[in-house]
């Protein structure tokens, strides 16, 4: 018999007592149903390395934590969808309270209020920013959201294509044609016109079958895609207005509900979230109220007691699986619940005033620093307005130059060479973490390493 | 007694408050408007709260105080694993060294993280009997997509797939399951469940045909009960040239006892939020990394993460992959969590985690089983249901046995779920429970089949101790109200 195990409150004693009531005689009558061929023998028992102590656990997580290079530790450049923001503490602070932490999807809704009111008003913050009607209270990530996004339109619309500007993540693209070979449409991709979406290809692309044109805003090399002008050219379609839109930067652009928009999808990262290695992230999904009922996964509504008090439940779940389970558009089940919360938190906590000071302080750097940089001699490659990030040409492959800015104490940016389809490109990002101070050091250490 | 209604956070908001603090400016204010076309900067501000950082912490304690987690009490919701989520997973899953990395940094730079992430693909190979692991899906059903996805591609590259377009799916199985083929672009035919409670090998034979895919099941299935013909039903899928996809959804009840791979099974996903005891967040993030045996591995999401020598890397150069199911290398964070439990198990612990989950399964069963009706007698695995038929011809639905826990003190089992059992509850009291909490449980479930008989209407009437009583679902479906306005 091995230790009791910290987790595991059954003693040997509690297990003859059960074993007693229930009527046999060993643990293994339990498990007798298994058959042989398949049972796990000292022969060939799974092979895993020996449990740790809870303080052993700490040091060997601690060794495993210090070989990564982090931004606590290195002025950060690198965005590209992934940002380095501000989270204030009060985030953390109610993310672990382990009512909502340890909850599961509120099926009670009596003993769960707290977590769907909390969603609620998740909800209604992102149809604030969006500009929209009707948002879930989450998904994945922005790339998935995007995913289903394609689907909805494929199924509203009928048609069969999905447009993708040329300017979108090169991994939401990836997601997308995941999504189309599932449900079996067409994805094509648009052209770039420099930093921006193609329009006159995007017009010439438009046929009966476009089910969606999907942009990015502001696209993947930071610039601001004229919104408008893409809805006036689906005018005379059926197509569906996708967007992509990076939360923290519509504090300051026009809201995509205002300019057209029908779908609105994207990543609650920058507000809140730690970058994490990529996830958990949250995306989120808004509609125009009239695809409210095509929405995937969970939306919390408001409603009334038997006594007449305001309560939250969930709602609107006819389209999901419960019911005509095989003809479901959609299989979320499990959101990102608590990524929702602490998205919520941080909005809560910045405010109205917050998000838009912050938002302003990214543009401010990242403007600071394209002018330090060229200033330098180095060519920025964005001809549209941008937000947080530009690219700027280099003379030496990415891979080395960040290497070079790493010994120099900077985490530089990301290769979008082949993206832009020149020789060296590297798109960097300021948030409003960087100080001019940072900022004056890596242009100097980016002009020295690029010679 | 806790404040009956919490008002919105919004409906607390004043202007000119604020929760944070930014560092002054130090570089010059640059005018976006100036460049941008009039109509692209925004004109009227998004109305976010505007609150003190004390209201913000108010408001939110109160909402918590209006939700049940698992430290609140039993949390016995059948098929979500409801287990104790260690504090110092959430300690160590919090170091800088895995928040503060970027998924685009140059691999190099994140070694500790791959290496973590490749040691969890080793740790899960063991587990599952799989082949190769991929832990990009973010939960079980982005797992089932993917994994159907792989088959997919496989029944493709075999030329067969134009063919191969039908998913078998049993009665009894997780609602994702069919929702998740038919977003593979799959057809779904449901096969009957056996009066005993698992798959008849016969309605399984009469279904499988050259249209075959594959066959989904959970082992053990929702009833809570082993497929105790699971080789002879992986055989007759394989000879008619289907594959074998396993919901791990359940996989807490076999740890270390067997695994799917010898069972059979081609594709696995795995719900670390369930088995491995990584928190559910009120409805996730999770994580569900799927698992092939190696005639699939070709197929698997981009990127892998490999091993040469001491040095970890990314490998998309998979061109046969169904590509990437979700951004960067999936629910990261989750997975640092699950990999810290299972260093924080072993082997042999895992294994007493299964003894212990089928244990205390069986025990509860017993002890009620005098008191409902319980419609599979054979012993189950880590969950069982009972049927609501007794208390439902005495005019109390399963619906209120469910709310009067609340009142107990207890969270609701999962209710009218699997479908295939009438007024049906499913209990899942998982291995961190204790002998008294199980008792404490099943004395509330005695005393409460005692009230159906003596006092139905405070199973009427429940829930009576919790912020709202019962809600009205219908009202909420009719006119919608998702947003706040003021």
């Amino acid at each position: 018999m091995t230790k009791q195990h910290r987790y595991l409150p059954t003693t040997q004693k509690d297990q003859e007592d059960m074993l007693a009531v229930i009527g046999v005689e060993s643990i293994n009558d339990l498990f007798s149903d298994i058959p042989m061929s398949t049972r796990a023998t000292k022969e060939k028992a799974i092979d895993l390395p020996e449990p740790l102590s809870e303080y052993e656990l700490t040091k060997h997580m601690k060794a495993l934590a210090q070989q990564n290079k982090t931004a606590a530790d290195y002025p950060f450049f690198l965005g590209a969808g992934t940002y380095d923001h501000f989270i204030p503490s009060v985030v953390n602070h109610v993310t672990l309270k382990s009512e909502f932490m340890t909850a599961y999807t509120p099926y009670q809704p009596e003993a769960s209020q707290g977590e769907l009111q909390a969603l609620f008003e998740f909800q209604t913050m992102i149809c604030e920013l969006t500009g929209m009607d009707v948002s879930n209270s989450s998904l994945y990530d922005g790339f998935t959201s995007l995913g289903e996004a394609c689907n909805l339109a494929t199924a509203v619309t009928k048609k069969q294509t999905i447009l993708l500007s040329g300017a979108i993540h090169p991994q939401a693209k990836e997601v997308v044609h995941t999504y189309a070979y599932g449900m079996e449409y067409k994805v094509e991709e648009l052209g770039l016109k420099k930093d921006i979406t193609d329009l006159q290809k995007l017009k010439a692309s438009l046929t009966e079958d476009t089910a969606a044109v999907v942009v990015q805003y502001p696209n993947f090399f930071g610039s601001v895609e004229d919104l408008l002008e893409i809805k006036e050219m689906l005018k005379e379609t059926k197509a569906l207005l996708i967007v992509m839109a990076n939360p923290l930067a519509l504090a300051k652009l026009e809201a995509p509900g205002k300019l057209g928009a029908d779908i609105v999808v994207g990543d609650m990262q920058p507000l809140g979230l730690s970058m994490s290695y990529g996830g958990p992230h949250c995306g989120y999904f808004t509609v125009k109220s009239q695809y409210m009922r095509k929405v995937p996964s969970r939306i919390v509504g408001e409603t009334v007691d038997i006594e007449g008090k305001r309560g939250f439940v969930m709602t609107l779940q006819t389209r999901e699986q419960h019911i005509r389970r095989e003809k479901a558009t959609s299989n979320m089940s499990s959101n990102q619940a608590l990524n929702a919360l602490a998205s919520s938190v941080f909005m809560s906590a910045m405010g109205k005033a917050g998000v838009q000071e912050m938002a302003q302080q990214n543009i401010d750097k990242a403007h600071y620093l394209a002018q330090q940089l060229k200033e330098s001699g180095i060519t920025i490659l964005n001809d549209s307005p941008f937000f947080n990030e530009f690219a700027i040409e280099l003379s030496k492959p990415i891979a080395e130059i960040n290497e070079a800015l790493l010994e120099k104490g900077f985490i530089g940016g990301y290769d979008v060479s082949e993206n832009l389809n020149k020789d060296q490109a590297m798109l960097v990002c300021a948030t409003e973490k960087r100080t001019r101070k940072e900022m004056d050091a890596f242009v100097e250490a980016l002009v020295e390493v690029n010679r | 007694m806790i404040e009956a209604q919490t008002k919105l956070i919004f409906e607390q908001s004043k202007p000119g408050r604020r929760a944070y603090s930014l560092p002054e400016n130090d570089v010059e204010s640059f005018d976006l408007s100036e460049q941008l076309p009039k109509h692209l900067t925004r004109k009227e501000a998004a109305e976010l709260p505007e609150v003190s950082e004390l209201q913000l912490m108010r408001h939110y304690t109160a909402l918590a105080n209006k939700n049940f987690g698992i430290e609140t009490g039993f949390y016995p919701l059948g098929s979500c694993t409801m287990k104790y989520n260690p504090k110092i997973n959430e300690d160590v899953a919090r170091y800088e060294g895995f928040t503060a990395i970027h998924p685009l940094q140059d691999p190099a730079t994140t070694q500790g993280a791959l290496q973590l992430m490749y040691e969890l693909q080793e740790d899960l190979k063991q587990v599952t009997g799989m082949d190769e692991i991929c832990l990009q899906p973010a939960a079980g059903a982005q797992g089932e997509w993917a994994g159907l996805l792989v088959f997919k591609a496989y029944h493709q590259s075999k030329g067969e797939g134009d063919q191969r377009r039908k998913i078998l799916v049993p009665d009894s199985a997780h609602g994702t399951n069919p929702a998740s083929a038919a977003v593979a672009g799959y057809d779904v035919v449901e096969i009957k469940s056996s009066e005993k409670g698992t798959v008849g090998v016969e309605a399984l034979k009469s279904a499988l045909g050259p249209d075959t895919a594959g066959l989904m099941l959970t082992n053990p299935n929702t009833l809570g009960l082993f497929e105790v013909d699971i080789v002879e039903i992986a055989k007759i899928v394989h000879e008619a040239g289907g594959l074998l996809y396993y919901d791990g959804a359940n996989a807490n009840a076999i740890l270390g006892k067997s695994t799917p791979g010898e069972m059979g099974f081609d594709v696995v996903h795995l719900n670390l939020h369930k088995s491995f005891s990584t928190p559910h967040g009120g409805g996730g993030p999770g994580s569900g990394p799927i698992g092939v045996k190696a005639a699939l591995a070709p197929f698997l999401p981009n990127p892998r993460i490999e091993k040469q020598a001491d040095q970890y890397s990314l490998n998309s150069n998979y061109p046969d992959s169904i590509g990437r199911v979700k951004g960067y290398f999936g629910n990261f964070g989750v997975n640092v969590r699950a990999y810290a439990y299972i260093r924080s198990m072993g082997a042999q612990g895992l294994q007493k985690v299964s003894e212990d989950a089928v244990l205390h399964a069986n025990y509860l069963k017993a002890r009620l089983a005098n008191h409902y009706d319980t419609p599979f007698k054979q012993h189950c695995k880590h969950e069982f249901v009972l049927s609501g038929l007794r208390q439902k011809k005495q005019g109390v639905r399963t619906l209120d046995i469910a709310k009067r826990l609340l009142d107990y003190g207890f969270y609701a089992p999962t209710v009218y779920f699997p479908l295939i059992v009438e007024e049906c509850i499913m209990i899942e009291p998982t291995d961190t429970e204790a002998k008294e909490t199980l008792d404490e449980f099943a004395d509330a479930m005695i005393a409460i089949a005692k009230e159906v008989e003596e006092q139905p209407e405070l199973l009427h009437e429940a829930p009576t101790t919790k912020a709202v009583r019962r809600l009205d679902e219908v009202l909420a479906a009719r006119k919608p109200k998702v947003v706040y306005q003021k």
